[in-house]
């Protein structure tokens, strides 16, 4: 497998249909956050990413490394709040595996995967069950790494593991109370709510997927 | 919508540059790369030798925080998009546009985005400066949680901002303006209602959906549910409700003094707050509480919201004099 790569273009076709998806999904994410937050998190996205849409021509020729840290900059700079963070340092981190690189095998890709969710772990001081973003994520990573590395299934049919485990995580989260983020004021009011990053975050890693080749 | 803006993603820039223009004579925008043009600063800072004192949070507010820059109270603020934090460079600049050598307090309500942002605005000051930036969070909001360090800031952030700028405006060091936050923020508790929901521009409609007619008691200044929901009652039935919790928080005993805000979130009327003042004032008298100063109107509001809230700082002689204290901003003066 160790012949299998992601090159550039998988990663600026990425980044496309994040650009597209932050619009298109503007306003399910907004009610998701309208249920148990401030309903801003669709907004916020789709500010964070017409500001990566907008620079994105002058980053094409850079490498992998700093495609991602400006896209994690724009991110970080542009939408404030807890997203701004989040989904900053997960793209900054993202790129750092690939650090001069044009394209990136897949042990790097897990590599890249996990440097990005451990961000978000470590800002937002979050674990599993809390409700969040990291619901999603961290096990979507770990599934991906035991897919491919100890069941030893195709690239892309272990990122297709990683995103069945990742949405199943953001469906955890519906009947269970908020330990982070604004929802946590609310108790047994946000039982029966999807967590808005986890869904955002279950979208991403469905754009990572499809674009596999 | 019955809002009058431009382009939704454009109305932070376009309020603030109508605030800059407007308070000329108090504040500046920050021009430096870093601020983003999010920061408003006073035309006092850098004046004197002094703590500097930074506020800052989303948009939405207003005259929350950008109201509130000026001398004596705060040297700049720091300004998010909607009901959203500021990102950390907007946060550095601020520190990096009023710094004096005496080191910056920031001072916010306590929500996560607020926190990473602004932690990682002052770790930044620490590293590239050495300018050392302490926080104080407000946690006034009685019902968002049993536990006070969980809990929301909402119209109390008004006290704690005033009682820390009137304390670096004094001369006192970056240990006593924390200490002058902090001990304000430990006598001020509030508790609101909301009757209908802000605005949100870019939806073009309300953030949540709310009946006509229904209130929703101890709703959050992001519209965030509050404990019930429930048809809107005569403001007696509503204050008495909210007063309850507020002052069984604290322990009040006759003859003590309190500093009251019945604060609108936007939409509510200064005849229903005086109403609701009444209320109480009634309420305060019978339990032996004596009103020492009372500020009505809208200092902390929710866009467009219909709603109200309570706030009650418990006074000690210290407290008054901070908040007594003179001081020069567009939405707040006292002489």
């Amino acid at each position: 497998m160790s012949d299998y790569i992601l090159n550039k273009d998988y990663f600026l076709g990425v980044i496309d249909d994040l650009i597209v998806l932050a619009e298109e999904k503007k306003d399910y994410f907004s009610e998701l956050d309208s249920a148990i937050g401030d309903g801003d998190h669709g907004m916020n996205m789709s500010i964070g990413f017409r500001e990566v849409s907008k620079n994105l021509d002058g980053w094409k020729d850079e490498d992998i490394n700093t495609l991602f840290k400006n896209v994690g900059t724009a991110l970080l700079d542009k939408v404030g709040g807890a997203s701004g963070p989040l989904y900053g340092g997960f793209f900054s981190k993202f790129g750092v595996p690939a650090k001069g690189k044009e394209a990136v095998n897949f042990d790097e890709f897990i590599e890249m995967m996990e440097a990005g969710v451990a961000i978000i772990e470590k800002r937002g001081k979050a674990v599993v069950g809390d409700k969040t973003m990291v619901d999603t994520l961290r096990p979507a990573v770990d599934a991906l790494n035991t897919a491919y590395h100890q069941d030893g299934l195709a690239p892309k049919e272990a990122m297709k593991k990683a995103l069945e485990v990742g949405e199943t995580g953001s469906d955890s989260t519906i009947p269970i109370i908020a330990k982070k983020g604004r929802a946590m004021r609310l108790g047994e009011r946000a039982i029966g709510h999807r967590d808005p990053g986890s869904a955002s975050s279950a979208a991403i890693l469905a754009i990572l997927y499809n674009r596999m080749p | 919508m019955k809002r009058l803006i431009n382009d939704p993603y454009d109305v932070v820039e376009e309020m603030l540059a109508g605030y800059v223009t407007a308070h000329k004579d108090h504040v500046v925008l920050d021009q430096t790369s870093e601020a983003q043009g999010r920061v408003v600063v006073s035309k006092t800072a850098k004046q004197k030798d002094k703590v500097g004192v930074i506020i800052g949070g989303g948009s939405g507010h207003e005259p929350l925080f950008l109201g509130y820059v000026g001398k004596g109270f705060a040297d700049a603020a720091v300004i998010g998009n909607i009901n959203t934090s500021p990102s950390p460079d907007p946060c550095y600049a601020s520190v990096k546009a009023i710094d004096t050598g005496k080191g910056c307090i920031y001072l916010y309500g306590n929500y996560a985005g607020d926190v990473m942002n602004f932690d990682m605005g002052a770790e930044k000051a620490d590293e590239e400066d050495g300018i050392r930036v302490e926080t104080v969070l407000v946690t006034d909001d009685v019902i968002s949680s049993e536990n006070i360090e969980d809990r929301r800031g909402i119209a109390g952030d008004f006290f704690v901002f005033k009682a820390a700028g009137a304390k670096a405006e004094m001369g006192g060091d970056l240990d006593a303006v924390v200490a002058a936050a902090k001990k304000c923020n430990d006598v001020t508790r509030t508790m609101g209602v909301a009757m209908s929901s802000a605005t949100l521009p870019s939806k073009g409609g309300p953030i949540f959906e709310m009946e006509d007619g229904d209130m929703e008691i101890g709703m959050g200044i992001h519209g965030e549910p509050g404990v019930r929901r429930g048809k809107i009652e005569a403001a007696d039935k509503v204050i008495d409700q909210i007063m309850e919790p507020i002052l069984a928080d604290l322990p009040y005993q006759s003859g003590d003094e309190v500093y009251v805000l019945v604060n609108s979130l936007g939409a509510t009327p200064l005849m229903d707050l005086h109403i609701c003042f009444r209320r109480v004032a009634e309420i305060l008298a019978d339990k032996g509480i004596t009103i020492y100063k009372s500020l009505i109107g809208s200092f902390a509001s929710s866009m467009d919201m219909a709603g109200m809230s309570v706030t009650l700082v418990k006074l000690d002689a210290e407290m008054k004099e901070l908040l007594d204290y003179p001081c020069d901003t567009p939405y707040f003066k006292q002489f």
